[in-house]
């Protein structure tokens, strides 16, 4: 369609372009390379870039000193928990307002959207205090953990703050769903549970696929509440990297070992959904 | 079985009434056709059979049972949708077989009667292809594929042939009439093309803003449509309507005459005027003229080669039993 | 359009998410209202009772308060210039004909996959820290004295780590406006004699306005909420330098366990919140009707 560029030209906005994002990239890659280098070497004068002994120590250290394979396993279970649980709820829900919009879904739909935009800091007080009557009232009796540090709570709040977003992501995909497949559906004699399971599902799986992934992702680097409301039983990696950052965990190599545990399975995820991350965090605004 | 009965039938969505109550009989077997403009209703009519959207007031009853409560996937209706609303994710074969699957059909009959629907349709090398992998016309059987397995009481067909190019629609609205011949289920067929009304139905009903204006046969309305509306809306090109005094003399507020009935004369003839444009089709020549005082344009359907070139006098002769008379608030006298 | 069973239906879908998300909206943010107007410290708890006004008096009055607000609009504003602009520029340059548009990509849009404390940690030791981060060998390399960062200039360098963080998602966004902008419109302005400049500045910029408001906005809300950066920074420090609205009220709540002051700051910050939020729904909703 485009007419040639002068290879010239091109080459320059090339190597300007990747310049760029060498740029932005360089601290995740500076603190992948420190975290294989020996910790003297990490804090090198002139700094080492490539040239020095490549050692998993640090990893086994860091895996040592803070057992992150629990923290990693909380991550997992509360952001896939959470994306899962909130899946759940907004599938039914998106469906609704997607096929049988009524006069108030607009409004309903805004109105989701403004509770994500309340300010964590705003209710962290009331959150903390029900969460510590929780602990008085039931994990004391019952043993159910349920209130601070707890997997059930965690789980429960990042579905509630990621909700909204769900919502939004599956309403905007299922739109473009023409409502005659579905109404084909029904006329087949299709129950509105094999409506949603073997058409409608089926269908925007690719939608739902990607909601799922950016909502993981979100959840995963969630730092408010994690931080405030765990303490070590549900603490996922966002707590594990908090940790590092008291003085006895200042040695380079292993805090980059340990950025480098945090953050390499969300990056991966990351590039997967790039496409429709737009989408999803501007609400369907920007496509 | 396949009669289906409406009895005082209204439909509003809020204050604004889309369909005001009707009556309307369709009989076992009967390939009935909806037509109109568009926005008359037709579909919404078609939706509340259908069972896809509530009636506001009357009855629905099919084979005399009340269906009108009744959800859309219990009536026993199929229906093939302008969209064709295939399943994206799934094979022809298993858009085919989906209604059957819902049933809870047995795997051997499923297939049997999925494979038998394929062979009548000609779908049998494309079963397992993907619906975006098939040409509009394959779409379009697949669509219809899925409706005749189930072996509805009635078929309903809401605009099928309208994202079909011109000369498929033609080819497709054979193969629907044949296919009505072959099954004889009452068949409920949506269009606002005329063309498909006036060639595939057994009876039209013509809506407009939610009316009945008329029912009957195809020819029925074309030699006595009952009011202006149905007279201007069958048959193509559409019926000249003069109003004044030449109507006068035929005891009429307006008169209505169709081009096919009106001879042309180079020399003599009632009416005289002058030709305007000649649209030449080969078979008919279609000719419309101007400045005959009577109206604006009158068309005439004159023979191929008539020999009549824009700007030249003609004089025109209308069939005397083929004038059609109305009264002023548009009915048939 | 559809039967009152379908309608039925819905409803009945749409109610757990509906009940949940009022729950979560109202509970807490009534209880947080409540405690605004007690004398509540987690450390007495019995010396509690209705003080009216009180610990909104006491939290405006708390030493950092205006302080607070000018950093909270220092950090935001400082933010969003960088992002906007970096974004503008980078997408413009990604959007030419380059060679590895994807990988690019991808190098671009990585930061914002960090876990914020991670690329907080990452900065402040890393590149910030006086003595051995890359900054101070890069000063040194230059024969400069080494500068440091957090205690020198706390608030502009966080404004820097997370503006690191925010560019990418900016770019993303003003990226994909950019390509969504019909060629047509930008050939018929080039028959029209419009140079680059003029093209950019009369149909792209234009063009990606919508995309714009909608970056300020989004990047707002959640810059309001930063926490995770400061915490692992500067604390809030030197002295209330670096300390945002957010990070005050966390002060209050978790270090001070003044509930009652807390929760007059949280309500302080749902308003200021609820202004930008305002706008947004306008700028979304408009485009729910399109």
């Amino acid at each position: 369609m485009a007419r040639a560029v002068p290879p010239a030209r091109k080459a320059l906005t090339t190597a300007l372009a990747w310049a760029v994002g060498l740029l932005l990239f360089f601290p995740i890659l500076w603190t992948v390379l420190t975290s294989f280098k020996p910790e003297p070497v990490a804090v090198a004068s002139p700094p080492v870039f490539l040239d020095f002994d490549w050692t998993l120590r640090n990893y086994q250290d860091v895996q040592r000193q803070r057992d992150y394979f629990d923290y990693f396993q909380n991550s997992v279970i509360l952001s896939l928990g959470s994306t899962i649980l909130a899946l759940l709820i907004a599938i039914p829900a998106a469906w609704s307002m997607a096929f049988v919009p009524g006069r108030r879904t607009k409004d309903l739909l805004m109105w989701m959207l403004s509770t994500k935009m309340m300010p964590a800091v705003g209710v962290l007080v009331p959150i903390y205090l029900i969460l510590k009557w929780l602990d008085d009232m039931i994990t004391r009796r019952t043993g159910i953990d349920v209130g601070l540090d707890s997997h059930v709570a965690l789980l429960v709040i990042l579905t509630l703050i990621n909700l909204p977003i769900v919502i939004w992501m599956l309403y905007t995909y299922f739109r473009e769903i023409p409502g005659e497949i579905l109404e084909a559906a029904r006329m087949d004699g299709a129950t509105l549970r094999d409506e949603i399971l073997w058409i409608l599902t089926p269908m925007a799986l690719p939608g739902i696929a990607s909601t799922f992934l950016l909502n993981v992702i979100l959840a995963w680097n969630e730092a408010f509440w994690t931080i405030n409301l765990t303490v070590t039983d549900a603490a996922p990696l966002s707590k594990f990297i908090t940790g590092f950052s008291s003085p006895q965990g200042l040695f380079y190599a292993k805090l980059s070992a340990a950025s480098t545990l945090a953050i390499a399975p969300i990056l991966v995820l990351g590039w997967f959904s790039q496409r429709q991350l737009v989408r999803g965090l501007t609400f369907g605004a920007v496509k | 079985m396949g009669r289906i009965t409406l009895e005082g039938v209204a439909k509003r969505f809020g204050e604004a009434e889309v369909i005001p109550p009707l009556d309307l009989d369709i009989p076992d077997g009967s390939f009935c056709v909806f037509v109109g403009p568009s926005g008359c209703g037709k579909s919404t009519l078609l939706r509340l059979i259908a069972g896809l959207e509530d009636t506001s007031a009357g009855r629905i009853l099919i084979d005399g049972q009340d269906a009108t409560r009744v959800p859309p996937a219990k009536r026993g209706l199929a229906m093939v949708f302008q969209s064709y609303a295939l399943y994206p994710h799934m094979s022809v074969r298993a858009n085919i077989a989906f209604p059957l699957r819902m049933a809870g059909m047995a795997r051997e009959e499923r297939d049997r009667r999925v494979e038998e629907a394929a062979r009548v349709l000609n779908l049998t090398p494309y079963l397992d292809r993907r619906p975006g992998q098939l040409s509009g016309g394959q779409r379009q059987r697949v669509a219809i594929g899925r409706a005749i397995v189930r072996e509805p009481k009635a078929f309903l067909f809401d605009e099928p042939l309208s994202n079909l190019d011109a000369a498929l629609r033609v080819g497709m609205r054979i193969e629907i009439t044949e296919l009505h011949e072959r099954l004889r289920t009452t068949m409920i067929y949506v269009t606002h093309d005329q063309v498909e009304a006036m060639t595939m139905a057994d009876r039209i009903v013509v809506l407009n803003a939610g009316k009945i204006e008329q029912v009957g046969s195809p020819l029925e309305l074309y030699r006595e449509p009952r009011n202006r509306f149905v007279a201007g809306f069958i048959g193509s090109p559409r019926m000249n309507f003069i109003e004044g005094a030449e109507a006068a003399r035929h005891g009429a507020h307006a008169i209505g005459i169709r081009p096919e009935h009106v001879t042309p004369h180079p020399s003599s003839g009632d009416w005289k005027g002058v030709v305007g444009v000649a649209e030449h089709l080969g078979s008919d020549t279609f000719l419309h003229v101007h400045d005959t005082g009577l109206a604006e344009t009158i068309t005439v359907r004159a023979e191929g080669e008539i020999g009549l070139n824009p700007g030249d006098t003609v004089y025109l002769t209308p069939q005397p039993d083929r004038i059609h008379r109305f009264a002023a608030n548009g009915d048939r006298l | 359009m559809a039967t009152q069973a379908s309608r039925a239906a819905a409803r009945a879908m749409l109610s757990p998410a509906v009940v949940l998300l009022l729950i979560w909206m109202i509970v807490p943010l009534a209880m947080t209202l409540w405690f605004s107007f007690q004398r509540y410290n987690l450390l007495y708890p019995d010396r509690a009772g209705f003080i009216g006004f009180g610990n909104y008096i006491n939290f405006v009055a708390t030493s950092g308060f205006w302080e607070a607000i000018v950093n909270t609009l220092l950090l935001v504003g400082g933010v969003l210039a960088i992002t906007v602009i970096g974004g503008i520029l980078i997408a413009l340059l990604i959007d030419q004909p380059i060679w590895g548009q994807g990988p690019v990509r991808i190098l671009v849009i990585s930061p914002f996959f960090i876990m914020p404390p991670v690329a907080a940690l990452i900065w402040k030791n890393m590149f910030m820290n006086p003595s051995n981060g890359l900054f101070a060998e890069a000063a040194r390399f230059l024969g400069l004295p080494p500068f440091d960062f957090l205690g020198q200039a706390p608030l502009a360098s966080i404004v820097l780590i997370v503006a690191w963080q925010w560019l990418p998602f900016a770019t993303l966004i003003l990226l994909t406006a950019l390509q969504s902008l019909d060629s047509e419109r930008m050939e018929a302005a080039e028959m029209d004699g419009a140079g680059p400049f003029a093209r950019f500045w009369f149909i792209a910029l234009p063009h990606l306005a919508r995309a714009i408001t909608v970056v300020i906005l989004i990047q707002t809300i959640f810059l309001l909420g930063i926490f995770g950066e400061i915490l692992v920074t500067t604390n809030g420090g030197p002295g209330n330098a670096s300390t945002t609205l957010t990070y005050l009220v966390y002060k209050e709540a978790l270090l001070d366990f003044d509930a009652g002051t807390a929760a007059a700051g949280g309500v302080v910050a749902v308003i200021l919140a609820n202004i930008v939020a305002l706008f947004l729904m306008r700028a979304i909703g408009r485009n729910l009707d399109a």
